[in-house]
C-alpha cells in the first residue's frame, strides 16, 4: 500500500475507532423482569428474550415435552428443567448484546440447534458492527479510488 | 458516459503475482512424487470414513454422541472450510476416500502403476454435462435435507455410502475422477473457493509443455497416471478443476511441475475460464451460507420444524423457499446489480458476461461467511469432539478417558467478535475483487469505480443480514 493511500485512509481508522469506543448513552432504570420460556423439541418459546441492561431476570423455564436444559452463552446460566415441574433461574442482565441460549441435555436429533437469543439493550455490539461494516466499506471504496495526481494532500 | 467495448486487460490482474516454488524442497518434490503419497493419506482418511459410516449405521442415533456426526460436520467441516480450502484449496481431494474404491477398481491397483490402460468401459461423459450444474444441483438437494442429514448417523451413513457406491459406478462406465470433476456435491464448491487458496500448481515454464510432444502429465508413464482430472497442466491457470493428486509431478520428465505459494485469491482475477456454472455456485453458496444461519443457528422453531420434515406441507414450503431464495432470488437481484453495474460503469459488455465474471467477487464473503457460520457451532459443540473419540459408538466406551467430558461451549465470547472481523475481511476483499474485475471490463480506473458501487450496495446488504441474523 502506498504512502498517499495510507494517508487517505487514516480518517477511516479514526472514524472506526469512534464507532467502537464512543459511549452511547442509554439509561432506563433497571426493573425485574418475569419471564416464562417453554422449552420443546427443537425450539424455545418464545424464541427471543428482549430486556434492558441491568434488569433482573426472573425466568421460569418449562418443558413440554421431553427433558431440556438451558445455557445462556456467557451469563453462566445453567438449568434442567422435566416435563411438568418447571424451574425457576435469576440472574442480572449486566452485559449488552445478543446472546444464544441454548438446550443442554440432550433431547433429540437437532438438539445441537435448539436456539432462543437474548437480546439485552441497547445492543450496541450490533450497532457497532453495522457502524464498522459502513467504515470499511467507505475505506475500501476510496482506496480503490484513483488518487488525484500527486497523492493525497500531505504526501506530496 | 462513455460506451465502451470489452476488454480483457491481463495487465490489471496479479497473476503474475509473487510466488513461492515449494517443491524446490527436495523433500517436498520427493514424497509429492512418491507413489505411496496420495493412497497413504487416502487410506488413513478410509480409516475414519469406514469408522464414521460403521457408527452412522450401528451406533447411537444421538446424533451429538455418535462419530458419525460429531467427526463429519463439526470436525471435517471446520477443518476443510476454516483450515483446507482456504489455505491449501483442493487438499481434500487429495485425501478423500471417496473415490478410493473406484479407482483403485479401475487402476487395479492401489499404490503402483498398472500397466495397460484403465479399465473401464471406457465412455464419454456428455458434453452437455462437462460444468459443475451436477454439482450444483446436487449441493441444492444436499442442502434442502441439511437439518436430517447433519442431525441423523444412519443418514449421514448412507449418504457416504451412496457417494462411494456413485463413484464406483461411474468409474465402471468412465475413466479417472468423473466423480469428482462433475458429480461429488462437496467438489463443486471445493473447487470455486480454491480460488482463494494460498497454494497452487502450475507449470514452470508453458512453452517446455507447448513443445514437449508426448504429454506424459495426460497420457502418463509406466510410472505414473495420465492426468485422473482430465487437465493439461500446460495450460492451467486456476486451480477450479485441479485436484492436487500430484500425478503430473509424477509423470512430467522435464520437472515442469510446480506446487506454489502464492497471494489470496489471485485466481479469483483469472477471466479465462469464467463461466455460469460456477458463477452459480458462488450466489448458491452465499445464498445457502446466510440460509444456514437463520435456518441452524436462528431461534426460529417454526422453520426448524419445516426443516426437520416434521410435516410433508411444511418441508415442502421449506424446500420451495429454499429454492426460490437460493436459485432465483439471490441471483435474480444479482442479475439487477450486474445491470446497474453496467450502467454506472457505461460499458457495452454484454450483461450475462458481466454478470458470471462480477459473481466471482462473491466468492472472498462467501467463503468468510461460511467460516462464519461454521464458529457459530464449531466452537459450540466442539466439546462433544472429545467424549465422542472416546466412545464414538455411543456404546459406553471409554477408550482414552474422556467419555465424561461434559458438553460446555467454549470461547462463546470470541465467536461473535470472530464472525465480525470475518465477515469485514470478507467484505473489503469482495470489494476490492469486484472493482479489479470490473477493470478487467473498462477502458478507465474511474469506469471500474463507477461499476463497483453497485456490487459494493449488494455485499454491504449481504455483510449486514450476517450481522443482524448473529448480532441483531
Amino acid at each position: 500500500m502506498t504512502r498517499a493511500r495510507l494517508w487517505l485512509l487514516l480518517p477511516f481508522g479514526a472514524l472506526a475507532l469512534v464507532v467502537l469506543l464512543v459511549p452511547l448513552p442509554f439509561a432506563p432504570a433497571p426493573v425485574t423482569r418475569e419471564l416464562t420460556v417453554v422449552a420443546r423439541q427443537f425450539a424455545f418459546e418464545p424464541p427471543v428474550l428482549r430486556v434492558n441492561r441491568g434488569d433482573r431476570v426472573r425466568l421460569t423455564l418449562e418443558a413440554s415435552d421431553v427433558v431440556h436444559g438451558l445455557h445462556v452463552d456467557e451469563y453462566g446460566v445453567d438449568a434442567r428443567v422435566e416435563p411438568g415441574i418447571a424451574r425457576r433461574v435469576e440472574f442480572v442482565a449486566d452485559r449488552a448484546g445478543k446472546f444464544r441460549y441454548r438446550c443442554s441435555v440432550s433431547c433429540g436429533p437437532l438438539h445441537p440447534f435448539m436456539t432462543g437469543e437474548l437480546v439485552v439493550s441497547p445492543n450496541l455490539p450490533f450497532v457497532r458492527a453495522v457502524g464498522l461494516t459502513l467504515v470499511v466499506l467507505a475505506a475500501t471504496l476510496v482506496s480503490l479510488r484513483r488518487l488525484p495526481p500527486g497523492g493525497a494532500p500531505g504526501t506530496t | 458516459m462513455s460506451t465502451q467495448t470489452p476488454l480483457q486487460r491481463e495487465p490489471h490482474d496479479r497473476v503474475g503475482a509473487a510466488r513461492i516454488e515449494l517443491t524446490r524442497s527436495r523433500w517436498l518434490r520427493a514424497t509429492l512424487r512418491s507413489r505411496a503419497f496420495q493412497p497413504a493419506l487416502m487410506l488413513v482418511m478410509l480409516f475414519f470414513f469406514v469408522a464414521a459410516v460403521l457408527a452412522g449405521l450401528v451406533g447411537t442415533p444421538a446424533g451429538n454422541h455418535n462419530f458419525a456426526i460429531v467427526f463429519v460436520w463439526i470436525v471435517w467441516w471446520a477443518l476443510l472450510i476454516v483450515v483446507m480450502v482456504p489455505f491449501f484449496g483442493r487438499m481434500w481431494c487429495t485425501i478423500c476416500p471417496i473415490p478410493g474404491p473406484g479407482e483403485w477398481l479401475q487402476r487395479r491397483g492401489v499404490v503402483r502403476r498398472t500397466p495397460g490402460r484403465l479399465r473401464s468401459l471406457g465412455w464419454r461423459w456428455p458434453h452437455r454435462l462437462r460444468n459443475i450444474w451436477l454439482q450444483n444441483a446436487g449441493f441444492l438437494a444436499l442442502a434442502l435435507f441439511s437439518a436430517i442429514v447433519l442431525t441423523r448417523p444412519d443418514v449421514t451413513a448412507w449418504l457416504l455410502l451412496g457417494m462411494v457406491l456413485l463413484g464406483v459406478v461411474l468409474s465402471v462406465f468412465y475413466d479417472n475422477r468423473v466423480f469428482c470433476r462433475y458429480v461429488c456435491p462437496v467438489g463443486g464448491f471445493i473447487g470455486l473457493y480454491s480460488l482463494t487458496s494460498t497454494i497452487e500448481l502450475r507449470v514452470k515454464d508453458t512453452r517446455v509443455c507447448m513443445d514437449h510432444a508426448t504429454k506424459d502429465c495426460v497420457i502418463g508413464t509406466p510410472q505414473s497416471y495420465g492426468c485422473p482430472w482430465m487437465v493439461f497442466p500446460g495450460n492451467l491457470g486456476r486451480d477450479a478443476y485441479c485436484g492436487l493428486c500430484t500425478e503430473c509431478l509424477k509423470a512430467c520428465p522435464k520437472d515442469n511441475i510446480a506446487l506454489n505459494l502464492r497471494p489470496f485469491g489471485a485466481d479469483l482475477l483469472v477471466a479465462k475460464g469464467r463461466r455460469l456454472d460456477e458463477a452459480y455456485k458462488a450466489l448458491i453458496m452465499l445464498s445457502c451460507a446466510l440460509l444456514y444461519s437463520a435456518v441452524l443457528l436462528g431461534p426460529w422453531g417454526w422453520i426448524k420444524d419445516w426443516a426437520n420434515m416434521a410435516t410433508f406441507a411444511g418441508w415442502t414450503t421449506y424446500a420451495a423457499g429454499f429454492l426460490a431464495i437460493a436459485v432465483l432470488g439471490v441471483p435474480g437481484v444479482f442479475w439487477l446489480i450486474a445491470l446497474a453495474a453496467r450502467t454506472a460503469a457505461g460499458v457495452a459488455v454484454p450483461i450475462r458476461r458481466l454478470f458470471v465474471d462480477l459473481a466471482y467477487s462473491l466468492v472472498p464473503l462467501g467463503l468468510t461467511g461460511w467460516i462464519a457460520f461454521t464458529a457459530g457451532f464449531v466452537l459450540v459443540n466442539g466439546t462433544y469432539a472429545v467424549s465422542v473419540l472416546s466412545d464414538p459408538f455411543g456404546w459406553g466406551w471409554d477408550l482414552f478417558g474422556t467419555r465424561s467430558v461434559p458438553w460446555r461451549p467454549i470461547l462463546t465470547e470470541v465467536v461473535t467478535v470472530t464472525q465480525v472481523a470475518l465477515l469485514l475481511v470478507g467484505l473489503a476483499y469482495s470489494v476490492v475483487v469486484a472493482y479489479r474485475i470490473a477493470r478487467q471490463q473498462t477502458a478507465s480506473e474511474a469506469q471500474a469505480w463507477r461499476g463497483t458501487l453497485p456490487v459494493s450496495g449488494f455485499l454491504c446488504a449481504v455483510t449486514l443480514t450476517f450481522l443482524w441474523l448473529y448480532l441483531g
